[in-house]
């Protein structure tokens, strides 16, 4: 069985979960453990990547380049990763992150505009850094359409390429044959992150091992957008069970979920009405928070802002959409 | 004849585009598309009877009467060639490019500031759309910091967009500041594929300095705006009207095309053309006042 390679992004997807508002102590001894455990990548940044502090995605409490420092100097073995959002960051601000220790960076599109991430992994390549082709939302593409973004990120450089469901829509055949298709259609590896809206990550993250995916993304109990990702410790389990070469210490991650990331969590990540609409009507996970601030703001119920927004086709960014709706909503009553 | 003669280099969609808007000028007349090599836009020109060339800019300066060109080629080329050469022949640049060897122009903020300039630059689609809004709100009660987020549909950014992501975002930021008024700017674009396409939608966020300014008077000020740029974006609305929370002020406008050559939902390409014409108009207006033909 091939090796598969872990990429936690607690301190990235698990961003969204606690309002942007990691500490300098707390990614201190997060990347210190994940380091120690043998975590090969381990991303930090912004949750809508480096750049993403705003008043549309939320304001970083820490400067994240500050946070990255501290977080640099604690791995040893692994690779500080960063993600980057083409229209959110930019090149100079992936600079910045080279020189505060980031050594990866995944360069995020939706599923169908991989062509908007060009410059900036030819950008990270210059650098020497590795550089990923991560497209978002692939629930909402065809497996054939999935390969053709595919391969014109390989031809940027990217040295694999990872397909987010970050509606956690999918199910498992539908993360097989997209997974497939685009093992198929490229000659790099293929990765997977997911999240668990539907109640499906862990199951999902096997299915595209399954199919063929060498690298999955997964969070330290779960931490992350709407009902969280993959819960690191639990796919490490499942997979070590199953026979693969994890190479994770996995009663370390165990410890590390239970003593340092559950004492900062915000809120037990279950999978509430507004997560599991998310991942009913294919809503972009990091919604969640800001949809039940708006319901709160224009006293609607969040079910009805998501589900509107899954008709309107919104993606990954369009968070200053959350407000259009609901106030079209309020005049509409 | 009271008009002044134009020409368009670059003829793409949003050159096509700028020549339909021009052909509808009270002050200014097609005198030439010039591309670089033949095109259909090139033919598209011709069959209404304007004069073309493929020679570019080099046809161009040797245009006796041509006083204003806009251009809608790249960046490279504005820097390297047409800017040039326009300047030395004495033909004021309108560039719709983000090389900005000029100012930025924002019409319905900056017009009577810039219009004495060379070259003029026309920012970004989601500048046009949004800074005016953030100048609005500056006058009313000063601007901290201003961030936009521009949607556009995919099938409305055409591949220099896509190539250039970070150059519409620096731009943006950075006109944020210089024009709008805003300490500082930030910038977000986001594409959108949805079909039927979605209409280019802007969203505004601004931290004040003076709150206590009100929302009404901060309303005001951005209605008045939204006025001013209705009688060259026909198509501008409001789809959020200002909200205000303790010194955060949000509000979203939405721009739709008027459909000349390109397709309605392309408002961002409109906007950003219509500002450019509108621009011209005003320079052209005042040369044939100064030349005494109007």
């Amino acid at each position: 069985m091939p090796k598969i390679n872990f990429v936690d992004t607690t301190m990235r997807d698990g961003s969204h979960a606690v309002k942007h508002g990691f500490t300098k102590e707390q990614v201190v001894s997060i990347a210190a453990g994940l380091d120690k455990c043998g975590v090969p990548m381990i991303e930090l940044s912004h949750g809508d990547g480096i750049g993403g502090s705003s008043y549309n995605y939320g304001f970083s409490k820490v400067d994240e380049f500050e946070l990255l420092k501290a977080a640099s100097q604690q791995i040893k073995n692994g690779k500080l990763t960063v993600l980057l959002l083409p229209g959110i960051g930019t090149i100079e601000s992936l600079k910045q992150a080279y020189a505060c220790g980031a050594r990866a960076v995944r360069v995020a599109t939706h599923v169908t505009e991989g062509d908007v991430s060009a410059q900036h992994i030819s950008a990270a390549k210059d650098m020497g850094m590795m550089a990923v082709g991560f497209l978002m939302m692939v629930h909402m593409a065809s497996p054939e359409r999935i390969a053709e973004e595919a391969k014109k990120m390989e031809s940027y450089g990217a040295d694999y390429i990872n397909l987010a469901d970050s509606a956690g829509y999918l199910m498992q055949e539908g993360v097989k044959a997209r997974i497939e298709a685009v093992k198929e259609a490229v000659r790099i590896p293929v990765g997977f992150h997911s999240h668990n809206n539907l109640g499906m990550a862990v199951a999902n993250s096997l299915a595209a091992v399954e199919s063929g995916a060498t690298y999955i993304d997964a969070t330290l109990r779960g931490l992350g957008a709407g009902a969280g990702n993959t819960q690191m410790e639990v796919i490490a389990g499942v997979m070590q069970r199953s026979g693969y070469d994890i190479g994770l210490d996995f009663y370390g991650l165990m410890d590390l979920a239970q003593n340092v990331v559950e004492p900062l969590m915000l809120r037990s990540q279950v999978i509430d009405n507004g997560s599991l609409m998310l991942g009913y009507a294919g809503v972009y996970s990091s919604f969640l928070l800001h949809v039940y601030e708006a319901a709160g703001k224009y006293n609607l119920e969040p079910r009805d802002i998501l589900v509107e927004l899954g008709k309107r086709k919104m993606v990954g960014g369009q968070e200053d959409m959350i407000i259009d709706v609901a106030y079209q909503l309020k005049q509409g009553k | 004849m009271n008009k002044v003669k134009v020409a368009v280099i670059g003829p793409g969609n949003i050159g096509s585009d700028l020549m339909y808007k021009i052909f509808r000028s009270k002050y200014l007349e097609m005198g030439m598309m010039a591309g670089i090599v033949e095109s259909e836009g090139i033919m598209r020109a011709a069959s209404h009877g304007i004069a073309v060339t493929t020679q570019g800019i080099q046809d161009v300066v040797k245009q006796k009467d041509i006083k204003i060109a806009f251009d809608a080629t790249s960046a490279s080329a504005h820097l390297k060639f047409n800017g040039p050469a326009l300047k030395e022949a004495g033909i004021l640049s309108v560039d719709l490019t983000p090389a900005a060897i000029g100012p930025y122009c924002v019409p319905s903020v900056n017009l009577d500031h810039v219009q004495g300039e060379s070259d003029i630059n026309m920012v970004t689609c989601g500048g046009q759309a949004t800074i005016p809004i953030v100048y609005a709100i500056s006058q009313a009660a000063g601007v901290a910091y201003a961030e936009i987020v521009a949607c556009i549909s995919s099938k409305s950014a055409g591949p220099g967009t896509r190539a250039n992501m970070d150059e519409f975002t620096e731009t943006t930021s950075k006109a944020l500041e210089v024009v709008g008024g805003a300490d500082k700017g930030k910038a977000i674009i986001v594409l959108n594929p949805a079909e039927p396409p979605v209409m280019m939608t802007n969203t505004i966020m601004v931290q004040v300095k003076d709150p206590s300014v009100g929302i009404e008077k901060i309303s005001e000020s951005v209605n008045r705006m939204i006025e001013e740029l209705k009688t060259y974006v026909p198509g501008y609305r409001l789809r959020v009207p200002p909200v205000l929370e303790g010194d955060k002020v949000t509000a979203i406008v939405q721009v739709e095309g008027q459909g000349d050559f390109l397709p309605a939902f392309s408002g961002n390409l409109d906007i950003i053309n219509s500002a450019a014409v509108a621009a011209a108009e005003k320079i052209a207006e005042r040369m044939l006042k100064e030349e005494g033909r109007l």
